[in-house]
């Protein structure tokens, strides 16, 4: 009870200080269970700022290269990606080389073929760049550290965006809801072919509808 | 399970706990989304296995370690929490058959238990009915059957791996979880199949000793239950009797001792070893409970080795509600003879698959899967990529992947073993483990076996294999760090010869009649199964035998 307290009026200290810190201390007070120990490092990561605004900026355009906008969901920035791939490298620090790395080797690539940093250049130069790198078993091996850092950001975009509440209803995942699990729908049973045993359908859980 | 028994029997219980109080119905992360976790579910260093594991604690803790002799390796999961690690373990509840407690007679190697399957099988039965288990009654002969709940039918990946069991002579039977598919009684609900038992239930639908053992017996008024107390030591007095137990609490660090008629520990099994060998004094200068110098020998943990793949011809499946009960609707016992094989004791197999909750890691390494196989337009595209039509192949392959992990049973050696490393302590001042394990040749042969047998089962369900077909000589065939099961036990074992044994038959200490040990220290042997049904048999069977010698005062 004390604890619950003590956060409250941290909480409410920093409201007095400004809108943006209020949304930043707001994500500190996570709605599922953490130890004390946990609540101090979640509060420490929060106050920590790893890519400077340009790098932010540039994994907002990869980002939104990697899953844009489709017919079906929004961007990697509209389920909030870029914020997800700031946090994911304060709290597992060994990506931070490979990323902070990876986009300065973007940057000099498109300083050496375009005269201008990658966010800077047009889409389509953009995309000749990204061309390059996207395609692990077709890149030239001069590129080949672009590529592993390419992998790197369409994993962590993908992860990203497929676990937001864009993603999740993009995917289709249906579940996480209490219910009662009466097995495969009978249209996929027989869609695949296949059928519950006699056995089976005596032995299983039967509910009362 | 003790502090259950005792009190129910109107005996005043203290239980020290080393880490806080813990609810699963107070301390939610059952039905979060990975949305809601900032890391999107990823482990942390204070939840190793993810973010909304219902485990405080993991590989290391701060301040507590543990070390390794001679360059040999053992892991070891602590979890500091009321009920410990079963807020989050896997629910696999199978009991030890007939032979598993005889297998010394049947191959030679090891020690026989003093007890057989016929003197724990009323307890089994009785853990069944309190705890709740459901299953199937297959009339094995080492995987007895037990009083069972109706198990959940399978999901579709579980069909086409029972059809291919079928074809290989391979049982594949409904599995055996401690999940109420039924309500049992008013203080607990019914499973209400979100696949998450890791993260603990709300209504208490799967066991958990917190929320099913200390909960009820703290409601009966008979315990005290003292959380954040970290045992330093037994203390006993000149006859050899145990008084009570010093602890340290970790919220002042102040040192407080609490007397006791009868001291029973369940610190897990290196963790009660631990105290006991800490226990010095001039009448027992190795330790209490250790005149025959086996406290910490003959530890043994599962042996585990896994492999994963695609099944094509779920790729672009149908979306539904697959979540079910929290681990595996299917799985397969011990099921051949080893007299024709060349490696002793079994294994069974766990399988998972289907179309699970994203969360941190969904979507990594697409490159090695969308350049494999053809898209919606029956063209395989090249590997890797970005854009409209990546983001439609995390679509278009979610659901296809399943795997299986083989969990047999390893030796128990004298060689292999936990001590007190001369040069260390813990932040408490505690002398802390260091661990000397080795793998022999019969563990590695038997993951052999198992990297065959599941390329086998992958094979035949239609499946493709793309992880975990990497066993060689060299990599022991994939066996897992001794310790990373988690199913370590042997460390007090049980037996007749005091020479040979730390506790007698009932649990009960051959030098320390007033001590017990009811985690899996006890166990002679493994077995190819979980050890918790065990343990809980086990614990239930010594408590019911110390009220009786409590009676009789004979303690």
């Amino acid at each position: 009870m004390a604890v619950s307290s003590v956060g409250a009026a941290t909480l409410l200290q920093s409201c007095e200080k400004s809108p943006k810190q209020e949304v930043k201390e707001a994500e500190v007070a996570l709605n599922y269970d953490r130890t004390e120990a946990e609540k101090i490092r979640e509060k420490k990561l929060q106050a920590e700022k790893f890519f400077d605004d340009h790098e932010m900026k540039t994994i907002t355009i990869l980002g939104d290269i990697i899953i844009p906008k489709d017919e079906t969901s929004g961007s990697a920035s509209d389920a909030g990606v870029p914020a997800f791939i700031e946090f994911i490298v304060k709290d597992q620090p060994r990506y931070q080389t490979p990323m902070r790395g990876g986009l300065k080797w973007l940057d000099i690539q498109s300083l050496k073929r375009f005269n201008t940093d990658f966010a800077s250049c047009t889409s389509q130069q953009q995309i000749e760049i990204v061309d390059d790198i996207a395609f692990p078993e077709k890149a030239k091996p001069e590129f080949q550290q672009g590529v592993s850092f390419f992998n790197t950001m369409r994993d962590l975009t993908a992860c990203g965006f497929f676990t937001s509440k864009i993603g999740i209803k993009d995917l289709g995942y249906v579940g996480n809801t209490p219910n009662q699990w009466d097995g495969v729908p009978a249209d996929v049973l027989a869609q695949y072919g296949v059928k519950y045993d006699e056995r089976t359908l005596a032995e299983s859980v039967k509910f009362d509808t | 399970m003790a502090a259950y028994v005792l009190a129910n029997a109107g005996i005043k219980v203290v239980l020290l706990e080393a880490g806080p109080l813990y609810d699963p119905a107070k301390n939610v992360t059952q039905l979060k989304w990975p949305w809601e976790s900032p890391r999107r579910g990823a482990s942390t260093p204070y939840r190793n296995f993810g973010d909304f594991d219902a485990a405080y604690g993991g590989w290391e803790l701060e301040g507590e370690p543990y070390t390794r002799k001679n360059g040999t390796r053992f892991d070891w999961f602590r979890s500091r929490m009321v009920g410990g690690r079963t807020n989050h373990w896997g629910r696999i509840s199978l009991r030890f058959g007939p032979k598993d407690f005889k297998h010394k007679s049947i191959d030679g190697l090891g020690d026989d238990w003093p007890i057989g399957y016929d003197d724990v099988a009323p307890f089994y039965d009785k853990v069944d009915k309190l705890v709740g288990v459901f299953g199937s009654k297959e009339n094995f002969e080492n995987e007895p059957n037990g009083i069972f709940l109706p198990p959940p039918k399978p999901r579709l990946h579980e069909l086409f791996l029972k059809d291919a069991g079928s074809a290989l002579k391979i049982p594949v039977i409904p599995s055996r979880l401690s999940i109420l598919t039924k309500p049992i009684n008013k203080e607990r609900g019914a499973c209400f199949y979100c696949s998450q038992c890791n993260r603990g239930c709300t209504v208490h639908a799967d066991f958990s000793s917190s929320s099913v053992l200390v909960k009820p017996a703290i409601a009966t008024g008979n315990v005290d239950i003292i959380p954040n107390a970290m045992a330093r030591e037994v203390l006993t007095n000149d006859e050899g009797i145990a008084t009570g137990i010093s602890f340290v609490n970790k919220d002042d660090m102040q040192e407080y001792t609490v007397s006791a008629k009868v001291v029973i520990l369940a610190a897990s099994a290196c963790e009660s070893a631990r105290l006991l060998l800490n226990s010095k004094s001039s009448r027992n200068p190795n330790g209490l409970a250790n005149a025959s110098g086996v406290v910490g020998k003959y530890l043994h943990d599962s042996t585990g080795t896994d492999m994963g793949g695609i099944l094509p011809k779920l790729i672009g499946r149908k979306r539904y509600n697959e979540d079910g009960v929290g681990g595996m609707h299917v799985y397969t016992p011990w099921w051949l003879d080893n007299k024709k094989l060349n490696f002793p004791r079994g294994y069974h197999i766990e399988y998972y698959g289907g179309m699970g909750m994203p969360g941190y890691g969904f979507g990594f390494g697409i490159q090695g899967t969308n350049g494999k196989y053809p898209g919606r337009d029956g063209k395989v595209k090249d590997a890797g990529g970005y854009g409209a039509s990546l983001k439609d192949d995390y679509r278009y392959f979610y659901g296809a992947s399943f795997g299986m992990s083989g969990r047999g049973e390893a030796i128990a050696r004298e060689d292999n073993y936990c001590e007190i490393d001369p040069n260390t302590v813990d932040k408490f001042g505690i002398p802390v483990l260091r661990f000397h394990y080795k793998w022999s040749d019969h563990e590695i042969q038997q993951a052999k076996h198992m990297k065959e047998t599941f390329a086998e089962i992958i094979i035949k369900t239609g499946g493709v294999i793309t992880w975990g077909n990497d066993g060689t000589p060299a990599n022991e065939y994939g066996l897992a760090a001794p310790g990373r099961i988690i199913h370590e036990v042997g460390t007090t074992r049980m037996g007749n010869d005091p020479k040979k044994s730390a506790l007698n038959k009932f649990n009960q200490a051959h030098d320390c009649k007033n001590l017990f040990i009811v985690d899996g220290g006890p166990f002679v042997s493994q077995a190819d199964k979980n050890p918790t049904w065990t343990i809980l048999a086990l614990s239930m069977r010594a408590s019911e035998y110390i009220i009786d010698e409590l009676k009789k005062q004979n303690i």
